[in-house]
């Protein structure tokens, strides 16, 4: 079997996760590709690869592919949105690491967007949901949170675990979401107002999930190395995605992210390394039960002890295994198809020192992981900082 | 309204019509062309008794479009006594009494109305099994 092409990130760009009346979904894309853009020095991408989830029925705009390739100055080039759900964004930068390992192209442009606001209300609770399976399980009334909810509740009975332990996840990305400018939430939590926070679909309850808003990363991908900073160029070591069951009530194991757990091996295996050597890993914390199963598909935790790590800071920057280093889906935000660019672009920031006030110390190796569908569709890159003069 | 999309499907929401996999004896609810267990494709009609136990359960205080009329409801999993796990929603139960393991039973109920002149979408729900 040959060697597998390389891959480098040269560019990174996102726009500030929050409601943004004032901004339109092309306009909210450009202002990520153009920061991308500007960082890599690339001024034409060999093709653009668009995640995103809700534009057909929110913003009524189908296509977004030749649609942001056209805005964006790129007639003639070759584009496509791609779309898994919450895993829309990760599977975007799936499809271009595939294409740029065919050698058919040398330069992608992965540009995640969400334009969330466009409607409000349970209008948008049921388009969130539609990852769920529509004939059985859609039709019952779920709502994502109901489905984490269900899962969450399950996993406390089956572990003897309270409810008040899944809040060092929340605590955990409040706090980092602090020192980054571009996060949703910035004031930052404390355990009182986590304990008494409402309920949304019980147990879960409003700091358990993310908040869903608009937003736009972007990423630029060559074959060729650059660096982002002196000296130091971050390749991507691996990438994966894998898909399972669609629907919750077909899973063999309800308590567990079979998608996630296939698909971290595999991008383990193909980078050639061990859990134990991440240094930081954006896990999908849509809801704080995803970032305990997450911990524990990837290898980083036991089966039933995932709720363990985040105990005594051991997710925060300084811990042992830091995971929401710039606030996480939780606090940073949920902007659904961009979530999995603005993965990669924090960690890729993360292993080229750029994290400035959100940085983990001496960062080599970083794992961005998103789900979509309730975990049935995992994507998983790990990044590599490790050439550095 | 998505009257042929559910219409399709009554079998399956009013009497839990199901399949048996001919090659590996799995019980498969809703039916599919392809078993998940063995991957092959021949399958005959199965009627599950709707009889089962409640897996996981939730309170669901924010509902999608068409669902705002009965909410809070209650969500379940429901694992059906011979073997799948079905999603659905508990009914005819004081939600504070409801427990993992609590025995259970199908009813058909109203799923959703869309709008005021639309359909009616019915399909089955769980009550506390009658002793």
């Amino acid at each position: 079997m040959s060697t597998i092409q390389d891959v480098f990130v040269i560019g990174t760009g996102q726009t500030a996760v929050g409601e943004h009346w004032g901004i339109s979904l092309r306009h909210l894309a450009w202002k990520a590709v153009k920061q991308a853009l500007e960082s890599s020095g690339l001024e034409r991408p060999d093709a653009i690869f668009v995640g995103n989830i809700l534009a057909p029925r929110i913003s009524q705009q189908h296509n977004l592919g030749t649609l942001l390739a056209d805005f964006c100055g790129f007639r003639g080039v070759e584009a496509i949105t791609v779309e898994a759900s919450g895993a829309s964004g990760g599977a975007a930068v799936r499809q271009a690491m595939l294409a740029l390992r065919s050698g058919e192209i040398g330069t992608a442009l992965v540009v995640g967007v969400e334009k969330m606001t466009d409607k409000v209300g349970p209008e948008v609770t049921a388009a969130l949901a539609a990852g769920a399976d529509s004939d059985w399980e859609l039709v019952q009334g779920v709502t994502a949170p109901a489905m984490a909810a269900l899962i969450m509740r399950r996993y406390m009975h089956d572990y003897g675990v309270h409810r008040d332990e899944f809040a060092d996840f929340a605590l955990n990305a409040h706090y980092n979401a602090q020192a980054n400018v571009d996060a949703m939430f910035r004031n930052g939590l404390d355990l009182k107002q986590y304990v008494q926070a409402g309920i949304v679909a019980s147990p879960v309850n409003i700091f358990d999930g993310a908040p869903d808003a608009d937003g736009a990363a972007a990423l630029v991908l060559s074959s060729e190395p650059g660096e982002l900073r002196p000296g130091l160029s971050v390749r991507v070591a691996s990438s994966s995605l894998v898909t399972h069951t669609l629907a919750l009530h077909d899973r063999r194991d309800v308590l567990s992210f079979e998608a996630a757990r296939l698909s971290a091996e595999r991008a383990f295996q193909q980078a050639g390394i061990t859990p134990d050597q991440i240094d930081l890993a954006e896990l999908y914390d849509r809801f704080s039960i995803y970032a305990v199963l997450s911990l524990e598909a990837c290898g980083f935790a036991r089966r039933g002890e995932g709720w363990r790590l985040a105990r005594n800071s051991g997710v925060g920057r300084n811990g042992q295994l830091p995971i929401s280093t710039f606030g996480g889906l939780t606090a940073r935000g949920n902007p659904g198809g961009a979530t999995g660019v603005y993965q990669m672009v924090e960690v890729t920031r993360q292993l080229a020192g750029m994290a400035q006030d959100n940085q983990v110390a001496g960062a080599k190796w970083g794992l961005a992981q998103c789900l979509g569908s309730s975990g049935a569709t995992a994507v998983t890159h790990i990044l590599d900082g490790t050439n550095r003069n | 309204m998505e009257i042929s999309r559910h219409w399709r499907l009554q079998q399956q929401r009013y009497g839990l019509l199901g399949e048996k996999c001919n090659h590996c004896g799995e019980k498969l609810f809703p039916p599919r062309d392809v078993c998940p267990e063995c991957t092959q494709d021949s399958q005959e009609l199965y009627r599950f008794s709707g009889k089962g136990e409640v897996y996981s359960y939730s309170k669901v205080f924010d509902p999608p479009a068409g669902y705002e009329g009965t909410a809070p409801y209650t969500m379940a999993l429901v694992k059906l006594e011979e073997g799948p796990l079905v999603t659905a929603q508990l009914t005819d139960v004081d939600n504070d009494i409801v427990e993992i393991g609590m025995l259970v039973e199908m009813v058909t109920r109203k799923l959703r109305e869309d709008g005021n002149r639309g359909m009616l979408v019915y399909g089955y729900k769980f009550r506390p099994r009658l002793k």
